[in-house]
């Protein structure tokens, strides 16, 4: 499964810059990225092409981050692309706790990361319905 | 469990010999300050007392009270009781509220502390074979010199690495094998964290006992720290007023801690009525010193907030002993009417799995009404990266504080190190209305 870090962050200005700037120096690229909010604070999610690089680079500067599993599969990229792949999720009793989504450089799909409750029952539903889930090397490398 | 005592003829005094070797104390006292320090007698005149009316210990209730305001009037030698040529050394509060205070000492009086340290460490198990890292600041500051003449007293090996530097403090802690620490709580739990980041299991060294006071703290944060890193931690107390620390100490029974009564007269009273309050009631912790010479001082009102319990300890001491303080009658927050403890905020923050006790209390008035924040660093134990599980937390700490505090409150959530760590005393209250 594909690993993602999660940013604590402040609501203040500054912030965001100030944690892309360290992930920078570190070398490591952002495949993807979210940030979800409410008023005074915010969690940044996103994609590493270098996970412990970048997790190591925030921790010595003192920022909260951790790494979490999630889901990378792909949808077709086209007018209800989505759509249908979440169907067959909701379809299926699967909730969805977040989710972003990013192009794929060479191909025709679009990648979404999930993040789920149950992560092995999803898996085995993308299986079974055609669905490709990308392997980590995939989309740290995309 | 093993109990070690310093001084057995003084400490286990059955409770009659010890009223009636504090009376002679108190009268012996009386007379002195009476004829030596003009503020006092003033003051006895003015409250119709004189040496001579001190017939029995409850006779203390008849002398005037001594507050942080008349040493300030005083400043900063007009209360010492000896003349400068008896007098060996000064020390003095950082005055963070005020004007410092000032103590002084004579050659008897630093002998007098150096017992009391030594009964300090004793209680808490502190013997010769121990190594101490003593972490209180050396300097005017009494934490530093007062537990180094009490180690050197007892026989220990003390290393007089003094506050901060907490690189070093860690290397030695490593290196010199300490076994006993010597500092702040809130520091000593800022060096344990940094000892954790740099990959130094605490559990795995040789220190055994911490001696932590100068700063109010929590039976939790004792758990928390015990937890953490083995050791067995001990809670003592005193003040640049009366000596420094060597006041009072806990024993390893860990229940309330001994005053050393033959020299530091204690009593309880309700700090709005001025009344003495039975034991086991909680007010306001009153000193009267009747040993010091250079410095002696009648009922001083300390501000803690404690109770006395005068039933005898397993340990086999007959001091009277007092509870952990759990707050100020003067660092009380009134919060729009609402008296706040910075303790219960405390206590229940301590209460919640994974989180550090960096936290800070902030009060402001906007709009002619009061708030009440609560910062909250979210440390890595805390932190999910789900917003929901984020809020849940917020309100769950929200809704416990509300039930004990009574009053609303506002939760924020801050990223780690906002908070400013201290070296010394934390910082853990900032009342804006006050600017």
């Amino acid at each position: 499964m594909v690993r993602q870090i999660s940013v604590f962050l402040e609501n203040k200005s500054g912030r965001l810059a100030e944690i892309t700037r360290i992930i920078g120096e570190a070398g490591v690229n952002i495949r993807a990225l979210s940030v979800a909010d409410t008023s005074d604070f915010g969690v940044l999610r996103f994609i590493a092409s270098d996970t412990d690089k970048a997790l190591e680079a925030l921790k010595a500067a003192g920022v909260t981050a951790t790494a979490t599993r999630v889901i990378a599969a792909e949808a077709p990229d086209r007018p209800g692309g989505l759509a249908s792949l979440l169907q067959v999720l909701s379809g299926n009793g699967v909730n969805v706790e977040y989710l972003y989504a990013f192009f794929h450089k060479s191909g025709q799909n679009a990648v979404v990361i999930l993040r789920v409750e149950d992560k092995e029952k999803t898996l085995d539903i993308f299986e079974k319905n055609g669905i490709k889930v990308l392997t980590p090397e995939e989309v740290y490398t995309v | 469990m093993s109990h070690i005592i310093w001084n057995k003829r003084y400490e286990t005094m059955p409770e009659k010999r010890k009223a009636e070797l504090q009376l002679e104390k108190l009268k012996r006292m009386v007379r002195r300050i009476y004829d030596k320090v003009p503020f006092y007698k003033k003051a006895m005149d003015e409250a119709g007392v004189k040496p001579r009316d001190i017939h029995k210990l409850s006779d203390i209730n008849k002398l005037p009270f001594t507050t942080k305001d008349d040493l300030a009037a005083n400043y900063p030698f007009g209360m010492f009781a000896s003349p400068m040529k008896d007098i060996v050394r000064i020390h003095s509060s950082s005055g963070t509220t005020g004007k410092p205070k000032v103590g002084a000492y004579t050659k008897e009086d630093i002998r007098l502390w150096a017992e009391l340290m030594a009964r300090t460490f004793t209680c808490a198990g502190v013997t010769r074979k121990d190594v101490i890292q003593n972490a209180y600041g050396y300097g005017l500051f009494t934490g530093g010199l007062g537990a180094h003449y009490g180690a050197e007293r007892i026989g220990a090996t003390v290393i007089p690495i003094s506050g901060g530097n907490t690189k070093r403090q860690i290397l030695v802690m490593q290196d010199f094998g300490s076994t006993v620490l010597c500092s702040t709580p809130s520091y000593a739990l800022h060096l344990f964290e940094a000892a954790e980041e740099a990959g130094v299991d605490i559990r795995q060294l040789d220190l055994r006992v911490g001696v932590f006071g100068a700063e109010m703290w929590s039976e939790k944060m004792r758990e928390q720290i015990e937890s953490k890193t083995g050791i067995t931690a001990i809670d003592i107390y005193g003040l640049t007023e009366l000596i420094g620390p060597g006041v009072a100490s806990e024993c390893l029974e860990k229940n309330h801690l001994h005053i050393f009564d033959d020299h530091f007269i204690p009593e309880v009273i309700d700090p709005e009525t001025l009344e003495p309050l039975p034991p086991g009631e909680k007010g306001e912790l009153v000193f009267t010193n009747v040993s010091r010479k250079a410095f002696p001082i009648l009922r001083y009102r300390t501000r803690d907030i404690t109770a006395l319990h005068p039933e005898p300890c397993p340990c086999g001491r007959t001091h009277v002993r007092m509870e952990r303080v759990t707050g100020r009658s003067d660092d009380m927050l009134i919060v729009r009417g609402v008296n706040v403890y910075p303790s219960q905020i405390e206590s229940v923050i301590m209460g919640i799995q994974g989180v550090e006790p960096h936290y800070q209390i902030v009060v402001d008035r906007q709009k002619s009404m009061d708030t009440l924040e609560i910062w909250l660093e979210v440390s890595e134990q805390l932190f999910s990266d789900e917003i929901r599980e984020l809020e849940k937390l917020e309100a769950r700490i929200r809704q416990e504080l509300e039930s004990v505090l009574l009053i609303g409150t506002k939760i924020k959530l801050v990223e780690p190190k906002t908070i400013q760590r201290s070296e010394g005393k934390a910082v853990r209250i900032v009342d804006k209305r006050n600017i």
